[in-house]
């Protein structure tokens, strides 16, 4: 270092000469030097849940007081619970910065309205909101309620008035939403789920019996390889990740990571490849094709533990990018040839030899050997090396005693064809034989906290809690509905577990009516409202663009913000009549008839619909569960009341319930009688307590209960312990049949804290999984059919001469003995998994490659006919929305970034500090062929709209040579608004084209075409 | 683990005359072991060290990279720095390290602070500023070797990562470890961190890191915060991370063979001054320097 005069002097002149005055007595007497203050001491600390995101991170919140009744509770500091199985202490930037949320400048206070056509927002009371939205609701049910359709069923629905609920809000929230919106009629019932992970309940599902993550957090540190595809755990669950790391360090793992851009995942990965946005079911569906033609599956397991051997009719084809069918006019498939040829038993017909040309073995062979590694390569866009070197690494875990774990989100789900990407990983991992072994499995990582409750509870338009259905219209009795949905056994000897269907469903009926519901009234299945058609975000969205909608209640969902096509969206909330914004904080929806600009651009005097927004309770203020990604449904404690005026979301339901109740019985109406007889007995029925609410999902038994033997299991009015217990005779409640377990005469089985590690990092003392404190699912799929461990090291469940046991509770009838024939997957027909996966899906027993809607390449390399899916959901009028390859040639694809979560975090200062402004990803190439600069202003545009961003100009994004052509892809975080503490930004999904999967109509937000140029 | 007043080992602008109590130097030394081929970049350490610590940067601009807030600021005591390497293979990594005191064993700041007591030292090895003494003059910014202090505009003194010196004194981890998702941040004895650290360096090796190693500069006595380097060779190529960090001249010039002399002259210096000052009032600076000035005023007090 060089030493100026001037620093010499400053140094030894000045600064020496306060180090010598000490010399001579000069230095302060008192100083001393100490620590600061410890600042927890005696503060009160509650556990609780991290509420973003569905690891479910435990976390301590520290508040002000020592709970004195003089004292007012405020919470001031956050930081991880050491004890919590999966996070360990951690929080990633989001947790960490949890309590700039709840102190969010942006929370709201009070109840307001902004009358049609006024420019603001007018402070109103609770009566006065609950009074007029009351009111709304009732003059548009009576107007609109539909008793009968045209053919003369009975339907009971409400149409022109949906309702959102939030997969962050708590199961007892959620239970509560299915209770209000279905006695009023509601169809369009929904939540996130359905612009997230909608496609891995489709996909899972079919594949091995239950739409959920088939492993947990902790066992992802069992494996040998770990593939992360079609999502970025780094970023997207960096606590979770913690145990793909934890494989890494401690087991010798090898990770790899596929994904369009070079992400936080793969700065810590093994090995990266690139890939076409878009092109996910190609690279998969080669990777099975090289598992197939280089004999490198597990092949004990793919004879015993899959439909292999099972023959499929004759009449089933795939010709053409087309499966046998097909219906072009109504663009959909009779799908009555994708099932089993069937022996006069009713069962399966099959060779277990494998050769018959029919089996599903070889059908998809024959289906996959188009996927060769250059047809790979050239629809991917992936280096043919790259390609081979995953295909390698994931072929070394077809041997018993290795596995390949998958951890893949909305990378997968976000697609026309999602639900059938997931399906192709299906095949791949049950030809390795990596389903229901600890370190395997296909890990679906949810997205909200508590997304996966939502799932379970059935917010969602034709669903009903665990996983039944709402009842269409053709579905005119109880009798009727049963048989159709109740499966037949397909092979011999199998489980079939939902042959249950009419004990769940009466049981969820009692739930639902109480009293009301009786055998002579077929337990109130008639005032359940009857589907005509999917009510789904995507179909309301055009409903309320059309003008055939009146009201919308939201309840902790932005909209605006996360559906496709943002501009669409306010349009149609534009031609509401009412909408009622249920919140904790100020969105985008809330004010979408504000005018920010180039961010907003609206008239507000144009806009008719007047707006409620009342202020909500955040997790921090509930008690209740959330199920995270693992199935584990946690409790957790409320550490503050809700700030200024909030309410719970239960008391704003119960009191709006209760309000409407009032009216109906003052003025009548049309069929009062489900929002009369829905069973509402709670304490203060305007405000329910979380724990009654919990324990009514979990069931009771209305009679003294006895077992085939005549042993008493339940006496009346006991909460019952296990959904085994369940009648369809009226004798049992329980709203939610798979949390049965959750609360029992032994007390709250999802607040327990026993973390002690039975083997393989199962902690079955910790909170509640459903089914049946299950953590690992098909787990009896982790030994051969005679009992013994594919792995000798991982001894999971064992035999013990009269019934399993081990790390787990067995996912299988623990009496069956090894060698009895009963196959793993017991929630399937037929007792395997499904590499053929029957008429479960609407667009192919087998996944097949289809372009995005808009594609960079003239043609599908598979096939030019049929180049793009058949069955994908398009709106007629949306069809002018999309953009050719000439206008916007570079293909975009959106997604989270680790210091935000969606368009929720931008409120937090902590995060805003960490990513302020809205950006946008391009590749070295684009930035200098269109003279960009890392962090020039650039403007991003599509058919539909245009944002604008700073430019991040990175060798992380890289440009493929797909079909022999260049494609550039541009990366788009969607984390800003024109609400929040960041700078102001564009909602990203401004750009995002409607079009939705064909099993789930979950948009396509990660594939579509821009166009780049500086702002 | 504790760290109370009386287990300082050295204290700025402190003569050995008057050194501070220290008798209570029994103590672990402890370190922080940062993991930058697991470390995903994420931040939590950053969020994780204002939430603690109770303070909170401006909201900044996208400067067309991840790094925000683009730099270490008094309000923001640790940051993510963001690289992209193509190896000789042509392979990608990104090595993205955070940033934040080093903890010097040999403390470049504590050496050049000419406030006493605005920097210490405990037993444990932690380098602590007392914001109370602190007299914002800039010299710890100047004799930092890692360019880590900064100075706040609204009170002029100078701040920088404590390692949670108050959470270490009721037995904790400093936040930012407890919070790494990843375990890219551990803490625990210096002894024990090496231990994990060589494991680490074998694992990377292992996987082709050749010069996979540790970071734990001799040139400033070896630090209490490491880095595990997949290019221990190449520690520049970390944002600049220094590869041989040295205490400026000038700091280890007039610490060692100019102290002496000077002690005497500022002694006689001060005398005079506090002399003049009883005798003819305080003594207008002419100096245009504001650090100086404002120096000036604080050591007549």
């Amino acid at each position: 270092m060089q030493v100026t005069r001037r620093q010499f002097f400053k140094v030894s002149a000045a600064g020496l000469s306060a180090s010598s005055l000490a010399v001579l007595g000069y230095a302060p007497g008192t100083a001393l030097a100490d620590v600061r203050q410890y600042k927890l001491n005696r503060a009160t600390e509650t556990r609780n849940n991290c509420t973003y995101c569905s690891v479910g991170c435990g976390i301590l919140m520290y508040s002000l007081g020592d709970g004195a009744k003089n004292a007012t509770k405020k919470i001031f500091h956050i930081e991880g619970d050491p004890d919590h199985p999966v996070s360990r202490g951690s929080l990633c930037p989001k947790g960490a910065g949890l309590i700039d949320y709840i102190h969010s400048p942006q929370r709201l206070k009070y109840p307001e309205v902004r009358e049609a056509g006024s420019n603001e927002w007018k402070r109103i009371s609770w009566d006065e909101a609950i009074e007029r939205i009351a009111r709304l609701m009732k003059d548009d049910r009576d107007a609109n309620f539909i008793e009968k359709n045209e053919k003369g069923q009975l339907v009971n629905r409400w149409t022109t008035t949906g309702m959102l609920g939030s997969s962050a809000a708590s199961n007892e929230t959620g239970i509560l939403d299915v209770k209000f919106a279905r006695a009023l009629g509601m169809v369009h019932l929904e939540n996130q789920a359905r612009l997230c992970h909608g496609p891995s309940v489709a996909g899972l599902a079919p594949s091995f019996g239950r739409g959920a993550m088939t492993n947990n957090w902790v066992d992802i540190k069992n494996a040998n390889v770990i593939l992360v595809m079609g999502g970025n755990p780094a970023e997207a669950h960096p606590v979770g990740f913690k145990w793909a790391v934890e494989a890494k360090i401690k087991n010798n793992a090898y990770m790899m990571v596929v994904d369009p851009r070079f992400n936080r995942s793969a700065a810590v990965a093994d090995f990266y490849a690139p890939i076409r946005a878009g092109a996910d079911a190609a690279f998969l569906l080669g990777i099975a094709n090289y598992l197939l033609g280089n004999d490198k599956i597990q092949h004990e397991y793919v004879k015993a533990y899959t439909n292999a051997p099972l023959i499929v009719r004759e009449d089933f084809s795939f010709e053409e990018g087309l499966f046998s069918g097909y219906d072009a006019e109504k663009r959909s498939y009779d799908r009555s040839s994708w099932a089993y040829e069937l022996g006069a038993d009713g069962y399966a017909l099959r060779d277990d030899t494998l050769q018959h040309p029919r089996c599903v073995f070889n059908l998809l062979k024959k289906h996959v050997e188009r996927y060769t590694p250059e047809m790979v390569s050239s629809i991917c866009g992936t280096p043919k090396e790259d390609f081979l070197h995953v295909c390698e690494k994931l072929a070394a875990t077809s041997a018993p005693d290795k596995t390949t774990s998958i951890l893949y989100a909305l990378g997968w789900t976000h697609h026309v064809g999602g639900s059938q990407i997931i399906r192709a990983s299906a095949i791949v991992q049950l030809l390795l034989g990596n389903i229901g072994m600890p370190g395997g499995g296909i890990n679906a990582l949810r997205g909200h906290s508590n997304v996966q409750g939502f799932t379970d509870l059935g917010v969602l338009t034709t669903m009903l809690p665990g996983y039944l259905t709402l009842p269409n219209e053709n579905q005119e009795s109880l009798k009727t509905y049963l048989e159709q949905r109740t499966p037949k056994t397909l092979v011999d000897k199998q489980i079939n577990f939902w042959k249950n269907t009419p004990k769940f469903m009466v049981s969820f009926l009692k739930g639902m009516w109480g009293e009301h519901a009786t055998a002579e009234n077929e337990w109130g299945y008639h005032w359940l409202p009857k589907w005509d058609r999917s009510y789904d975000v995507m179909a309301f969205v055009e409903q309320m663009a059309k003008g055939k909608a009146n009201g919308y209640l939201i309840q902790g969902f932005n909209v605006i913000a996360a559906a496709a096509s943002s501009g669409k969206v306010r349009e149609g909330l534009a031609k509401l009549k009412y909408m009622v914004v249920i919140d904790p904080l100020q969105t985008e929806t809330s004010s979408f008839w504000q005018n920010h600009g180039e961010f907003n651009e609206v008239n507000p005097a144009e806009i008719q619909t007047t707006v409620f927004r009342l202020p909500s309770s955040c997790f921090a203020e509930e008690t209740g569960s959330i199920a995270n990604s693992g199935r584990w449904l946690q409790w957790h404690w409320a550490g503050q009341t809700p700030p200024h005026e909030a309410w719970h979301d239960g008391k704003i339901l119960g009191t709006l319930l209760m309000k409407l109740r009032e009216l109906y019985a003052k003025e009548g109406g049309v069929c009062p009688e489900p929002l009369m007889n829905v069973d509402w007995h709670y304490h203060d029925p305007k405000d329910p307590h979380p724990e009654e609410v919990a324990k009514q999902m979990n069931g009771y038994a209305l009679a003294d209960l006895f077992d085939d033997k005549g042993n008493q299991i339940a006496k009346k009015g006991d909460l019952l312990a296990s959904f085994a217990h369940l009648r369809d005779d009226g004798t049992t409640t329980s709203l939610c049949w798979i949390y049965t377990g959750q609360w029992t005469q032994a007390g709250n089985m999802m607040a327990r804290r026993d973390n002690t590690d039975t083997g393989f990092g199962n902690t079955p003392g910790w909170a509640f999984a459903w089914p049946a404190n299950r953590r690992l699912l098909y787990n009896r799929a982790s030994a051969d059919p005679a009992g013994k461990p594919w792995d000798p090291k991982r001894q999971f469940l064992s035999w013990d001469g009269a019934k399993w046991s081990g790390a787990d509770v067995p996912d299988y009838p623990i009496t069956a003995a090894p060698g009895s024939g009963v196959s793993p997957f017991i929630m399937l027909q037929d007792g395997v998994g499904h590499l053929f996966s029957l008429g479960a899906m609407t667009d192919g027993p087998f996944p097949e490659h289809y372009e995005p809607e808009e594609s960079p390449i003239p043609a599908n390399p598979l096939h030019e006919k049929n180049g793009q899916s058949p069955v994908a959901r398009i709106f007629k009028d949306d069809k002018p929305s999309f953009g050719s390859r000439e206008e916007f040639p570079y293909v975009a694809t959106s997604y989270s970034i680790t210091e935000m979560f969606r368009h929720w975090t931008k409120h937090a200062r902590l995060n805003a500090i960490a990513q302020p402004e809205q950006f946008v990803e391009i590749s070295e190439k684009l930035a200098a062929k269109k003279g960009i600069k890392a962090g020039d202003l650039i403007k991003v545009s599509s058919k539909r709209g245009f944002i604008r961003g700073k430019a991040v100009v990175t060798k992380r994004v890289m440009t493929l040579q797909v079909a022999g052509q260049e494609v550039e892809q541009v990366g788009i975080p969607v984390h800003w608004g024109f609400e929040g503490t960041t700078r102001k930004g564009f909602l990203a999904n401004t750009l995002s084209p409607r079009v939705g999967d064909a099993n789930t109509h979950t948009p396509e937000y990660k594939a579509f075409l821009v166009n780049v140029e500086k702002a | 683990m504790s760290m109370q007043s009386q287990d300082i080992i050295r204290r700025s602008a402190t003569s050995g005359l008057t050194p501070p109590p220290q008798v209570r130097d029994h103590k672990l030394e402890v370190a922080k072991l940062i993991d930058v081929s697991i470390c995903i970049g994420c931040k939590g350490c950053q969020v994780a060290c204002s939430e603690w610590n109770d303070i909170r940067d401006e909201v900044g601009h996208n400067h067309g990279v991840y790094d925000n807030p683009v730099d270490l600021s008094a309000k923001s005591w640790t940051v993510m720095r963001f690289a992209e390497h193509q190896d000789e293979g042509g392979r990608l990594q990104w090595l993205i390290r955070k940033d934040g005191c080093m903890h010097c064993a040999d403390p470049g700041c504590l050496k050049a602070c000419p406030s006493p007591g605005a920097i210490i030292q405990y037993a444990n090895g932690v380098v602590d500023f007392q914001s109370e003494q602190c007299i914002g003059c800039g010299y710890c910014v100047a004799g930092c070797p890692f360019n880590v202090p900064r100075i706040n505009k609204d009170d002029n003194k100078a701040y920088k990562c404590t390692l949670c010196s108050d959470r270490l004194a009721v037995g904790q981890e400093p936040s930012c470890v407890k919070t790494c998702p990843t375990g890219a941040i551990q803490f625990g004895t210096k002894e024990d961190m090496k231990q994990v650290a060589a494991q680490r360096i074998k694992d990377l090796q292992a996987r082709g890191f050749k010069n996979a190693g540790l970071y734990d500069p001799e040139g400033v006595g070896g630090t209490h915060v490491m880095y595990v380097l997949h290019h221990a060779d190449r520690p520049e190529l970390y944002s600049n991370l220094p590869k041989d960090p040295q205490i400026s001249t000038t700091v280890s010039l007039w610490k060692g063979m100019l102290k002496p002399l000077a002690t005497i002259g500022i002694a006689a210096a001060g005398l005079f001054g506090f002399l003049h000052y009883t005798t003819v009032g305080p003594n207008r600076a002419e100096e245009e320097d504001e650090h100086e000035q404002h120096e000036t005023e604080e050591v007549s007090k």
